[in-house]
């Protein structure tokens, strides 16, 4: 708690500052610096390459920073804070598709913050993932394992594990990836009403035109911030030529980065 | 002929259990081994880990060799030094799997080879005469009421402890990234799994022998994944395979004068193989014999 004077306008519910993410000592994310208010839509957009996923893994606590600080807004400034009100939906492939598991098990798995490892799952609870799982546009998908699903039906079912999870701060990694255009629609829909309910929702795309429609706030990154700020003004096609030009770089003679801490590039 | 009949199954079946008390403790160690063994099998099975048993059953060998060159053949001390090798390695194993990119196969591979080359290089320098293979092959007509006492008490363990993490042990199976996320402690249920593991084969070690008991931690549950499909019909039935392994398996051991260990193992793997050609999922009896219907939705 003895940070929040970090947080002059309270308002911001992620600020960024000078952050760096490596592997192997080479920046996949380069000197990052800038914020992300609380209720705000924003799209992290940018070539493959660009550190869009290694950025999100980070905020969402899941990869370790090399330089630099990722603060949160007080109220989910620990760890167990976030555990419970920040939910992070990876790409795809991180969830084992065989492993025999059950739709509603999957779904219930969102209130972890009530159930825990332990705690007994209520009727209460159950109702409300069958209700979350309609939403979603699942019904009758209670008892089915996830490995009888099309690639569009887990991700609802993933869309409405978030919903059970009922998060403040929701970060997605590609969730549209590889969905026919109603799935995406309709996903996108559960998206929208996140926003609608002032929850603070980061999303890495590719769409360029689903995002200049519906993502008030855009992140263009190709390792360092291209620009950041409303979408109209991010997405011009100057900035997008020079993220396609910067991206992708990768040199194992590259010189050790001495940038001194406070020279961030600011957006 | 009814009357016969009965009087052939009772010899064939009862009577040595009746008769003969290590018969009765071995029938009684070989059935909680197995049922244990079902559930923790079908889940090294599900993530992928079914070479895991045998790495940390060849890990058991320092332990061993430690415990005997300092007690002799003490069954207490080479159980405990059993357990603190086969535990460390697998320890060690998973702690580097999480801390760096190695797959968890490629560690385990590393460590168990290096506990083994240890336990081979303990045994040759101790100077002792005594086969340590034996050890390796264990004998279960040697139950004695201690070690029915220490396998009971570790299939009961593991039982419950199981239950108590089914959850999280769950999830971190099939979406361990969703368990970090939302700060369950995957890595501690997993270790704990492990232990697990490590704890049952060299409880099983006197019975079976550390290497057979590998055999019945895993044939029943890769023989259950051809009739059923969700993990706990899996367990379960994994559990009976293995249960009913042990006791015709000392049966067949007890009337054809086989050694035990292995011919509970070759039960169990009768099991596999009919499961294998006949099962109701995925046997060859399906790949051969497609079934020609197919429903409206």
């Amino acid at each position: 708690m003895n940070d929040t004077h970090a947080f002059n306008s309270s308002t911001k519910a992620i600020e960024i500052r000078n952050l760096t993410l490596a592997y192997q000592g080479h920046p996949a994310v380069h000197h990052l610096s800038g914020a992300f208010e609380a209720g705000s839509l924003t799209a992290i957009v940018g070539p493959n390459g660009a550190g869009k996923s290694t950025l999100i893994a980070a905020l969402s606590g899941q990869k370790a920073g090399t330089d630099g600080t990722i603060d949160f807004a007080p109220a989910i400034q620990t760890t167990q804070a976030r555990a419970s009100k920040l939910a992070y939906l990876p790409q795809q492939s991180a969830i084992d598709r065989e492993f025999p598991v059950r739709v509603l098990d999957v779904v219930t798995l969102g209130a972890w913050r009530e159930l825990g490892s332990f705690r007994p799952v209520s009727a209460q609870i159950r109702a409300r993932a069958s209700e979350v799982l309609a939403a979603v546009g699942l019904i009758g998908f209670e008892r089915r394992y996830i490995g009888e699903l099309s690639v569009g039906q887990l991700q609802r079912v993933l869309f409405a594990r978030l919903l059970m999870q009922d998060a403040q701060i929701i970060l997605l990694d590609e969730p549209f990836n590889a969905l026919d255009t109603r799935t995406a629609e309709d996903l996108l829909g559960v998206v929208l009403n996140w926003h609608r309910q002032a929850r603070t929702v980061i999303a890495v795309l590719h769409d360029i035109d689903m995002v200049r429609e519906y993502f008030p706030q855009t992140l263009l990154l190709a390792r360092e911030v291209i620009a950041w700020g409303a979408s109209a003004e991010v997405l011009t096609p100057e900035n997008l030529k020079r993220a396609r030009q910067t991206a992708e770089y990768w040199d194992d003679r590259a010189p050790w980065c001495i940038r001194p801490p406070e020279s961030g590039s600011r957006g | 002929m009814m009357l016969e009949w009965g009087t052939m199954l009772y010899s064939w079946i009862i009577e040595p259990f009746a008769d003969y008390g290590f018969m009765k403790r071995a029938l009684i160690a070989c059935v909680a081994i197995g049922l244990a063994c079902g559930p923790i099998g079908t889940i090294l099975v599900l993530r992928r880990m079914s070479l895991a048993g045998d790495a940390i059953a060849h890990a058991v060998l320092p332990g061993a060799a430690v415990g005997f060159i300092f007690f002799g053949l003490s069954l207490p001390a080479m159980t405990i030094g059993s357990f603190v090798a086969a535990a460390l390695m697998a320890l060690i194993a998973n702690f580097v799997t999480r801390w760096t990119s190695q797959k968890e196969d490629a560690s385990f591979a590393s460590f168990y080879l290096i506990a083994l080359a240890l336990g081979v290089l303990l045994i040759s320098t101790s100077g002792s005469k005594v086969d340590l293979l034996h050890f390796l092959f264990g004998s279960v007509l040697a139950v004695d009421a201690e070690s029915l006492l220490m396998i009971a008490g570790a299939s009961t363990v593991s039982l419950l402890l199981m239950t108590v993490i089914w959850r999280p042990l769950m999830v971190e199976c099939f979406d361990p990234g969703f368990l970090r996320s939302v700060g369950g402690r995957g890595a501690i249920v997993h270790q704990l799994f492990m232990l697990m593991v490590v704890l049952n084969l060299v409880s099983a070690f006197q019975a079976l022998g550390t290497l057979m008991a590998v055999g019945l931690l895993m044939l029943p549950a890769t023989a259950a994944r051809f009739w059923c499909y969700g993990v706990v019909a899996r367990s379960l039935l994994a559990a009976g395979f293995g249960a009913f392994s042990g006791a015709f398996g000392l049966l067949v051991s007890y009337h054809a004068n086989f050694p035990s260990g292995p011919s509970i193992v070759l039960v169990a793997g009768v099991f596999y193989v009919v499961s294998l050609c006949l099962g109701t999922r995925d046997s060859f009896r399906l790949i051969l014999f497609p079934t020609p219907q197919h429903k409206e939705s």
